[in-house]
């Protein structure tokens, strides 16, 4: 589950990491009231699960009321890459002296947190990683051990940080490692990690003036001050339904509905489809062991995106049951009543019996098909035919 | 011969009494498996059906020698039970449960790979099938008859209808094996691989991949440079899009590293034939084997 940047903040906050202070705002006037609060120059930013808002004109520097009115007005409700902003988060400007980055992913491969920091920050990390590898430096912690002070030490010194920041950007570093391990994140990210300029009276520090968070959506139930931070509004209106009904459901671009059990059968089915020229509306995973009343959430889930134009079912049984299925569709075709044609496969548990069912229910425009491949043509050729009719 | 669960498997299942937990090891008995033992905190002295109830997994090793453990329960509790598992000197840990949180299962795997002589399958796998010795796990084994093929796949249905593809084609199985789906396997496709190349009964390997991660393209490595016997491969996901999770956990794209594309050019560069669907893949497979 990925966090706005507030959230991503308020999250950093709470471990103690270094962030400037701010307030969100879902109107134009709690966002001029945020602003007189905190003061100016303030940062206005658009709240939006998608990178490049700066270069979208979603983020803008106010420098009085009059500013921040205009500002909040503007980038409320505009769209950034086909995200709509419904919150800004209104913050103190910062004096930035440097610009560095840091990371901590879940490395799948290396199977270990991967810690990442650079003084090259606030530009296209993955540029910098590719032009000038070594500008990038990578430690892995191990699990076990975790965070110690000699790995601030060696990130910060061989990423050449100045002097005077070695330790602030050390005690950052572990900060974040505490918050990626606490919160069970698979990714935190900061870019740009500033080094603020020093005053007269205290040296210089650091301070996170993004953050990028993304939690393990497995790990939520120990985490429910996080699980309520989801952000409906930024998906889409079946994969919010989906969601709701606990079903594991992807928008694709197609027009040909795909249910089936176990996401790589799923995967599978959406490439046999592509292959026999069809293209697919979603992956839906209906899950091990869906009862009848599961695949009727599923039916309705896949027919409320209007594009449908036809519905393959690929099952094959283990331990979900074809008679199940097969009733599941009984009833969905009793309460949605579908207007486009389905194909059924169903082998595996109970396949005798759930084939038995469909024949006897006689379902209108319901086909049935012997073996994946067979499914998948029939369902091309009746999406194609529905597509031509119209 | 088969690879990891056969005849001399002694099996102890951890949340046998709950739902799923009962009808899955009574299955795997029925099937065959000697099933010696279960495990739920508080309930030792009790039985499910005669396999009798402990309440540590060291008690039920002491008393019945267990050496296989099945971890069926809820994902909260399952880290805690596979690390319950290791220490208690189980060689084999099968893990079925879906839904453990990553930094849990990175956990497991450090201590796993610090535990020598044990070995972790899944976690979200579907388990491993001997067919005719015994299974451990949810394969419905009734598709699957003994035979001359090895399976390792990261997908349960996958699995099914690739297997069974086979099976139709007259085509049995050594062993077949489901490592699972999620970031951080206790097993990995090179581990089985490994197996299969050193079971007599096997003579040729099907493995089945999906995008995500880069388990096919380091096996794809492992092959040419240590598999004598032929394997074919199959890959899920060419039609996912970037930056999209596709239900397991594991099946994350990111940029061009790990996908389905690569991941079949990977293995197709060292020699490793790969069907463009389950069919075809089975129909490879049974070219190799009649040839």
């Amino acid at each position: 589950m990925d966090l706005l940047e507030y959230q991503g903040k308020l999250l950093f906050a709470r471990h103690g990491i270094p962030v400037p202070s701010g307030k969100p705002a879902a109107t134009v006037e709690e966002a001029v009231a945020a602003a007189d609060e905190i003061g100016y120059p303030c940062v206005v930013k658009a709240q939006v699960l998608i990178g490049g808002r700066g270069k979208a004109g979603g983020v803008k520097l106010a420098r009085d009321r009059a500013e921040a009115e205009r500002y909040a007005s503007d980038i409320l409700g505009m769209d950034i890459k086909g995200f709509t902003v419904h919150e800004v988060w209104i913050e103190a400007a910062s004096d930035i002296a440097a610009e560095y980055y840091a990371s901590i992913v879940f490395d799948r491969a290396a199977k270990a947190p991967l810690v990442m920091f650079s003084t090259k920050g606030g530009m296209d990390i993955e540029a910098v990683a590719e032009e000038t590898p070594e500008a990038l430096v990578r430690i892995h912690v191990d699990p076990l051990l975790g965070f110690q002070d000699f790995h601030g030490r060696r990130l910060a010194f061989e990423a050449g940080v100045d002097a005077d920041v070695v330790r602030p950007v050390g005690a950052l570093l572990a900060k974040l490692y505490d918050a990626f391990v606490a919160e069970e994140a698979m990714l935190v990210e900061v870019n740009p990690l500033i080094v603020t300029g020093g005053t007269a009276e205290g040296g210089r520090d650091v301070r996170a003036l993004d953050a990028k968070v993304t939690l393990d959506g497995n790990a939520l139930h120990r985490h429910p001050e996080n699980a309520a931070l989801r952000n409906p509004s930024q998906e889409d209106e079946q994969e919010q339904m989906a969601h709701e009904r606990g079903l594991t459901y992807v928008k694709l671009d197609g027009d040909i509905g795909i249910l089936g059990n176990g996401a790589g059968l799923v995967m599978s089915t959406l490439d046999v489809v592509a292959q026999a020229g069809g293209a697919p509306a979603n992956f839906l995973d209906a899950g091990g062991g869906s009862k009848a009343d599961a695949i009727v959430s599923a039916v309705e889930v896949i027919l409320s995106d209007p594009k449908v134009k036809a519905v393959l079912f690929n099952i094959f049984g283990g331990i979900t049951r074809c008679d199940e299925v097969a009733k599941g569709l009984i009833e969905a075709f009793d309460a949605v009543k579908p207007t486009v044609p389905f194909v059924v496969r169903l082998d595996g548990t109970n396949d005798v019996a759930g084939r038995q069912l469909l024949a006897d229910a006689a379902l209108p425009n319901v086909h049935t098909a012997s073996t994946m491949n067979e499914a998948a043509e029939k369902v091309v050729e009746l999406a194609a035919g529905a597509g031509a009719a119209a | 011969m088969s690879v990891l669960v056969g005849k001399d498997t002694r099996l102890v299942v951890t949340g046998l009494t709950g739902r799923e937990g009962t009808f899955h090891a009574l299955n795997n008995r029925t099937y065959g498996t000697n099933v010696v033992a279960g495990v739920t905190p508080g309930k030792r002295g009790q039985d499910v059906e005669g396999i009798p109830v402990f309440d540590t997994v060291h008690s039920a090793v002491a008393e019945t020698g267990a050496n296989t453990a099945m971890i069926f329960v809820p994902p909260r509790f399952a880290a805690d039970s596979i690390l319950e598992a290791l220490d208690a000197g189980i060689e084999l840990v099968v893990a079925i449960t879906e839904g453990i949180p990553a930094h849990d299962e990175l956990r497991v795997y450090t201590q796993l790979k610090r535990t020598p002589g044990a070995r972790l399958v899944g976690p979200n796998c579907p388990g491993i099938l001997s067919p005719g010795k015994a299974n451990v796990g949810i394969i419905p084994a009734s598709f699957f008859k003994e035979g001359n093929v090895g399976v390792v796949s990261r997908s349960g249905t996958l699995t099914y209808q690739i297997g069974n593809e086979l099976a139709q084609r007259g085509f049995g199985n050594s062993s077949i094996v489901g490592i699972g789906g999620d970031p951080v396997p206790g097993s990995s496709f090179i581990d089985i691989i490994e197996l299969f190349e050193s079971d007599p009964q096997t003579e040729l390997i099907v493995m089945s991949g999906e995008i995500g991660g880069s388990a096919e393209e380091e096996a794809a490595e492992y092959i040419a440079a240590h598999v004598t016997k032929p394997v074919v491969g199959y890959i899920a996901g060419f039609t996912a899009p970037p930056g999209k999770t596709m239900g397991h956990a594991g099946a994350i794209v990111s940029g061009t590293a790990g996908t389905a594309k690569a991941k079949a050019e990977a293995l197709e560069a060292k020699g490793v034939r790969v069907g463009r669907t389950p069919t075809e893949t089975a129909e490879i497979a049974m070219e190799i084997l009649s040839a």
